[in-house]
């Protein structure tokens, strides 16, 4: 009997997955376990695994095709068996997700899921920007949605909870239902136009190509996730200044040793970073207050200090979480941080290495970049934004000008739940504590 | 005026009576010419009282005439608020249906015209308050006409609420005889994407916001305009929220216990299930008509407001 293998939920916010390779060929034997094809979601690029056993009678999706969960990617059976693809899908074209035009010679023609060429690029950014499983209804357990909506879905038999709401609060309102049952807006727009195309004459040659990129999973949620904090999350940003010549220094001895000696001797490279992470992790710890998020009606405390992480990666930005900052030393923080990003760069992060942060800390001391403030990485209740060190004349204890080292770190905060004299005391302890950095080696 | 003098035409019962009317022609000059054309015994300029003149109103209408008052402002009614608001409504109804008010009241009711706190009352609400009044509020030269004669026809009491600034606005007005029925809104515009229902001078905003929603958003806002507030159609208003799933409604009116806290009323009661959002409203600022000039124009509801109001109710 013919199995079908549908594209699973390999991420929170997955609606899609594009496949990316076949690991197996049509005719392979497949054992449960085997990883049958690699998918590339919203956040990684992950294996498809088999858990029947049997023939890979038929590669259903192509390389490149996205398929919406649920979708149909393959059909495992006995040898020689003729498979009913319209039977084994209960007759429904399985849930492909519309495609971007791919070369003809790329294309599956006895794929039989409904091919839409025309609209398929805006409305497959609809669908993963606001298919997205929202966690805000969670927290209070009710499903915010209009009465339209409501209606909408139990005409269409669609459960609300696997919706996410696009309205005010997160409720969900008409379009996000249609967007979730992948029908399409019909005539009744509610009002988005598209930028209408500008015209380009250039003299000289071009500094790119002209035209109109796909979007990426991942630039989806970062547009949607961002607009979503920039225009909920009341910002507001503090600076300080930091002297970080001894912090430097210190740095600069331990690395002199450490970095001689192979690993298993504790050998190790540190970077600025892996000490910003520690101290703020100290500070977090002096005003606890910073490690917290709002909760709409309360405001969540959190007890442990998981610190996201902004890493770029070739087509966005991801946010690793080192679990329990506070607990561990540099070293570990460090070792930690270098896998975490390693990953991130083959997208090879799990979700559960992505989430669950307390706080953020996001730096571009590798650039000259003198100072910033980073967008809140929700639920956290605050962003660390880190600067580079440069070298600049300072007024010194004595009222010298003196040559001296200093690095300018932000703070972006919620002021939903941290208030200025709050965040200030948090940077005056990061300040403290990185400007005698001996504190953080305890 | 056409109204007036059509409707004198028509029917010798018809009289008009009010401040000024006769022979300095009424104060916005909307009884010009009807004076010499029907004679002092049907255009009367009365004293400066309009508890009295408006008692004597009512009781000529028992007796069988079809009076016109002209009120010089509707704020001028509270003056006469125990005739008005309490005898002509429920003369009907005390004397067992053997006396009708056959009454029209008109003149201005609006703000915006720097006249003060006690000159720019919007009573539409006090008196579709009031059963046994009818009120309706009307946003062009063609409805003001269509209304008013209905109103001179309708064997009850009707208050005409007319807007001074409308006054100067011109509009395709036919010579014929024609009326607006009362209790019949009228769709101004049609869209898909937001309902806006709106009264009075609140039309004529709002008409002007749907086009820079449309120019600049892409936007087809639908404008119902009620005419009538009492007796109201439900029905227009209702066919146009479920074909747009969303409603903002403008008035001139305050808010607070407004005419539009009914109209969201009903909508909730009659269309729950077809609302996308909340129900947004934009009313006049909630509070007396502000004397200084800017202000008072930021205090009633303008296109840029309404537009604001409206991409909000689309959120």
């Amino acid at each position: 009997m013919a199995t079908v293998i549908d594209m699973p939920k390999l991420s929170d916010t997955m609606t899609v997955g594009t496949l990316i390779s076949w690991l197996k060929n049509e005719g392979d034997a497949i054992e449960p376990g085997d990883l049958i094809a690699e998918v590339e979601t919203d956040k990684a690029t992950m294996e498809l695994e088999a858990f029947e056993e049997g023939i890979l009678l038929k590669q259903v999706a192509g390389v490149g095709d996205q398929v919406a969960i649920g979708g149909v990617v393959a059909v495992i059976g006995e040898k020689g068996e003729k498979i009913d693809l319209e039977a084994l899908t209960g007759g429904a074209a399985p849930a492909e997700a519309p495609k971007e035009e791919t070369k003809a010679d790329e294309q599956k023609a006895e794929a039989p899921a409904a091919k839409e060429e025309g609209p398929a690029e805006t409305s497959k950014a609809d669908v993963a920007a606001s298919t997205e499983v929202l966690s805000a209804p969670a927290s209070d357990g009710r499903v915010k949605a209009s009465p339209l909506a409501r209606k909408l879905a139990e005409k269409k038999g669609i459960d609300l909870s696997t919706v996410k709401g696009s309205g005010p609060g997160g409720r969900i309102v008409k379009a996000d239902v249609e967007a979730a049952t992948g029908a399409p807006a019909g005539a009744q727009s509610t009002g988005s136009s598209a930028p209408a195309s500008i015209p380009m004459t250039s003299s000289g040659s071009a500094i790119a190509e002209d035209g109109k990129l796909p979007l990426s999973g991942m630039r989806s949620i970062i547009a949607q996730r961002l607009m979503e904090s920039k225009s909920q999350v009341p910002h507001f940003y503090l600076e300080t200044e930091v002297d970080v010549a001894p912090l430097m220094k210190l740095r600069a001895d331990l690395n002199a040793h450490l970095s001689q000696l192979p690993p298993e001797q504790g050998g190790i490279k540190l970077t600025v970073t892996d000490f910003i992470l520690k101290a703020t992790a100290e500070a977090l710890r002096r005003v606890p207050q910073v490690n917290s998020a709002w909760g709409g009606d309360h405001v969540q405390q959190y007890g442990a200090v998981h610190m996201g992480v902004a890493v770029a990666v070739d087509d966005g930005l991801v946010v690793p979480v080192i679990q329990d900052a506070h607990a561990k030393g540099v070293r570990q923080i460090s070792a930690e941080l270098k896998e975490l990003a390693g990953k991130a760069k083959n997208k090879k992060l799990k979700p559960n290495e992505m989430s669950g942060s307390t706080f953020t800390v996001s730096s571009l001391g590798m650039f000259p970049i003198t100072g910033f403030f980073g967008i809140i990485n929700q639920p956290n209740a605050g962003i660390l934004s880190v600067g580079t060190a440069i070298k600049k004349p300072v007024v010194d204890a004595n009222d010298q000008i003196v040559v001296g080292n200093r690095m300018t770190i932000g703070g972006s905060f919620d002021h939903r739940v941290v208030d200025g004299a709050v965040g200030a005391m948090f940077l005056k302890a990061l300040k403290e504590i990185l400007e005698t950095p001996a504190l953080i080696l305890l | 005026m056409q109204a007036m003098e059509e409707e004198m035409e028509r029917d010798d019962k018809v009289m008009i009576m009010g401040e000024e009317v006769a022979q300095f022609k009424g104060s916005y000059k909307v009884t010009e010419g009807l004076l010499e054309r029907f004679g002092d015994k049907r255009v009367i300029d009365t004293p400066i009282s309009e508890a009295g003149f408006t008692g004597l109103a009512i009781g000529a209408a028992m007796m069988g005439l079809r009076p016109i008052c002209e009120l010089m402002f509707w704020s001028f009614s509270y003056v006469a608020f125990d005739q008005l608001f309490n005898n002509a409504p429920n003369v009907r109804y005390m004397s067992g249906g053997l006396a009708n008010v056959p009454l029209v009241i008109r003149g201005p009711a609006n703000g915006g015209t720097n006249v003060g706190a006690t000159h720019s009352h919007t009573p539409e609400n006090f008196a579709a308050n009031t059963p046994g009044l009818k009120v309706v509020c009307p946003a062009t030269p063609y409805d003001a006409k269509g209304l008013l004669k209905a109103a001179i026809r309708d064997n009850d009491p009707v208050f005409v609420m007319e807007n001074t600034i409308l006054y100067n606005d011109k509009g395709e007005v036919p010579e014929e005889d024609y009326i607006v029925p009362l209790g019949v809104a009228d769709v101004k515009r049609e869209g898909t994407d937001l309902t806006i229902v709106a009264h009075g001078r609140a039309t004529i905003t709002s008409l002007k916001a749907a086009e820079i929603l449309k120019a600049e958003h892409g936007i087809d806002v639908e404008v119902v305009d009620l005419r009538s507030i009492r007796p109201l159609d439900e029905e227009t208003i209702l066919k146009s929220v479920r074909k747009t799933n969303r409603v903002l409604l403008v008035e001139e009116n305050k808010p607070f216990c407004g005419v539009d806290a009914q109209i969201s009323h009903m909508i909730q009661e009659k269309a729950f299930d077809y609302l996308d959002g909340p129900i947004k409203r934009l009313s006049a600022v909630d509070a007396p008509a502000i004397y200084s000039p800017p202000l008072e124009k930021l205090q009633l509801p303008y296109p840029e407001l309404v537009v604001k109001y409206a991409l909000d109710t689309l959120r």
